[in-house]
């Protein structure tokens, strides 16, 4: 990214953007005391944000969930069309924020094509079970929760777990309701992240609609053999899940033109295994884990692929080529390399992660803000999103010359997330991955500490040998 | 409401979860703040095959420990004070959590200067109770399923809600 590109991106207005996002403020604030007792205001918002729909399919059901909802019926199918509402919102935000980022990159993007067919899980009577979960959240409020009706929700986020259809659900429940348990008393709770238990609680009613799209698990649309060349990875984590998003450029065997791929695993997990320990959830993929540490290429063959871009990932099916450097495969092949479509329900800023290079600016750190001078214009970087698997720290980021990262949005502000930099401590030349402890530290001060620590994963998996399974 | 709170408020991606601190694990295993208690389970030091169920409530600071079993603890006669499995509770509790947050969760006024469980504990003057084992236990077998469900490689698009922030820098 150049500072032509990123003026491009910062430049001028994005039409409708903050309109969209009052008509969602006005709903969240709704979900805030619940729709059991909205008052006129907050009944004048649902009104509102159902209003957006008037003349397009959704409309006439729109207008009614509102006015239903506001007259103190509130019904699973109103629930899901207002949640509804509020996705197609998020998903304009999303393609108008996108449509900005790929113009000032000059990034080209591959049309989204449905997949021909995708398989339900099925379990309609555990989605069942979150929609009900879900209602009583909606009803009652954020203010009003307790731990009872956090609670109430712990069997049937189990059930989920054990189905593996229905992983995504399960995760997002699971980080929504440690959220809610953590927060109590919400009552009393200064700030309460309306946005963000808003966005979970709307994408949980979408997910769990009995045999709709966003139940089923998707299907590979084909797959995919190649040159598989690394950038980084992005790290997500909550209490009891981790997953690992690997950005990468494939060079495609068959010789057609390179593309931006991701490779994922995530891993079902406890609060306190953190730090570089979490590598150890993921070792049943030995050759993604060397490549990331060893910056390797991967030779892959027949990698089953989403139309979303993401290989459904086999490590068997990947063999470690030749060394190959992250900034060499930035500064030569990303610019050109064509980006996946986003499938429809992904359509939320939240997932707008681009990966991009960013060089020759110069970095300043401002009380704990870390900002990219870049031809005179302020690039932030978001130095919270450093992962503490691996040895990036915001000293390292506020040192560098280089950077690969994502491009993400949110609360109103770009930013950029440090994948890896090339930086300068104490005049010698420094290179950090996110990936680089992927088969455990290389700091010789973060092996001593994970040493004496001793290893979580294994007195934890000891414990559940014995007590599990006797 | 100030404009760095309202900013907040509006933001998708936030920490609303405080981050969690490494500690060892062998001796206590699990520890909870949940239920309106710390509660957890304690490896017994002699017998692998056994652990303790050890908790203090929030307000009242009654405290109990038992085995999974629910046979109470030999080191707990009523009247006493509490045994070494509620201290090494409260000490690896504020490992965790750090003593300000188990402090403010227990209602515990430890005062300025307090950094360990032993603070803590000191500064407590409740009495034994029997609070039931078997739900903390379940709840830690629940806690080790986790370790036990696979691994999948189909993404979960979810987790951009929730990303790795650097804790404990
Ligand atoms: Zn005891």
């Amino acid at each position: 990214m150049l500072a032509v590109n990123l003026s491009e991106l910062l430049d001028g207005p994005l039409h409708g953007v903050e309109e969209a996002l009052d008509l969602v403020a006005g709903f969240d604030d709704a979900l805030v005391h619940g729709l059991a007792r909205l008052g006129e205001d907050r009944a004048a918002a649902l009104s509102a944000l159902a209003g957006a729909f008037a003349g397009s399919p959704l409309g006439v059901r729109a207008g009614e969930a509102a006015e239903k909802i506001a007259a103190g019926s509130v019904t699973d199918e109103h629930l899901s069309v207002l949640a509804g509402g509020r996705a197609a919102l998020f998903g304009a935000v999303h393609d108008a924020l996108l449509g900005r980022l790929d113009g000032a990159l000059g990034r080209a993007r591959a049309p989204w094509e449905a997949s021909p067919s995708a398989a339900s899980s099925g379990a309609d009577n555990l989605l069942a079970g979150c929609r009900s979960w879900l209602h009583e959240l909606a009803i009652t409020g954020w203010r009003g929760v307790d731990h009872d009706l956090v609670s109430a929700a712990d069997q049937t986020i189990e059930a989920l777990l054990a189905v593996p259809g229905l992983r995504r659900t399960a995760v997002l429940l699971d980080g929504l309701a440690a959220e809610l348990r953590a927060s109590s008393p919400i009552a009393t709770m200064e700030r309460l992240p309306a946005r963000r238990w808003a966005d979970l609680w709307t994408r949980a009613l979408l997910l769990s609609q009995p045999g709709g799209p966003a139940a089923a698990v998707p299907e590979p649309a084909a797959t995919v053999s190649g040159r598989l060349l690394l950038l980084g990875v992005d790290v997500h984590e909550h209490g009891t899940a981790v997953q690992i998003q690997v950005h990468a450029v494939l060079e495609p065997a068959d010789g057609g033109p390179a593309r931006l791929v991701r490779a994922s695993v995530a891993a079902p997990k406890v609060d306190t295994i953190v730090g570089p320990a979490l590598w150890r959830l993921l070792q049943w993929h030995p050759v993604l884990l060397g490549a990331l540490a060893e910056h390797r290429s991967l030779d892959i063959t027949d990698q089953p692929i989403l139309d979303s871009g993401d290989l459904v990932w086999h490590d068997d099916r990947a063999e470690a080529g030749e060394p190959a450097d992250p900034f060499a495969t930035a500064r030569v092949l990303l610019g050109g390399a064509l980006a996946p479509a986003v499938p429809p329900l992904d359509r939320h800023p939240v997932r707008i992660s681009e990966p991009v290079l960013v060089e020759g600016y110069t970095a300043a750190a401002d009380g704990g803000e870390v900002t990219f001078d870049l031809g005179g214009r302020p690039l932030a970087v978001d130095v919270e999103r450093l992962p503490s698997c691996g040895p990036l720290t915001p000293e390292l980021v506020a040192a560098s010359t280089a950077c690969i990262g994502l491009v993400r949005w949110d609360g109103g502000r770009w930013a950029l997330q440090p994948l890896a930099v090339q930086a300068t401590v104490k005049r010698k030349p420094v290179t950090a991955h996110n990936g680089d402890w992927a088969l455990g530290p290389t700091d010789p001060k973060v092996m001593k500490a994970e040493a004496k620590a001793g290893d979580s994963v294994a007195v934890l998996r000891e414990r559940a040998g014995r007590l599990l399974r006797r | 409401m100030n404009a760095e709170t309202s900013a907040w408020e509006r933001r998708s991606a936030v920490r609303v979860v405080p981050p969690v601190r490494p500690r060892k694990l062998a001796k206590v295993p699990f520890v909870e703040l949940a239920d309106g208690r710390l509660q957890g389970v304690v490896s017994s030091g002699s017998d692998i095959e056994r652990v303790y169920v050890s908790s203090f409530t929030a307000g009242t600071h009654a405290y109990s420990c038992s085995t999974n079993n629910n046979r109470p603890c030999g080191a707990l006669p009523s009247g006493s004070s509490p045994c070494k499995h509620l201290h090494l509770l409260a000490a690896e509790a504020v490992l965790q959590y750090g003593v300000d947050r188990v402090a403010r969760y227990l209602r515990v006024d430890v005062g300025d200067g307090a950094s360990t469980g032993a603070d803590l504990v000191d500064s407590m003057n409740g009495q034994v109770e029997r609070a039931p084992a078997a739900t903390v236990f379940s709840r830690f077998l629940r806690h080790l399923n986790y370790l036990e469900i696979p691994d999948t490689t189909t993404p979960i698009p979810e987790m951009h809600w929730f990303p790795a922030l650097g804790a404990g820098r």
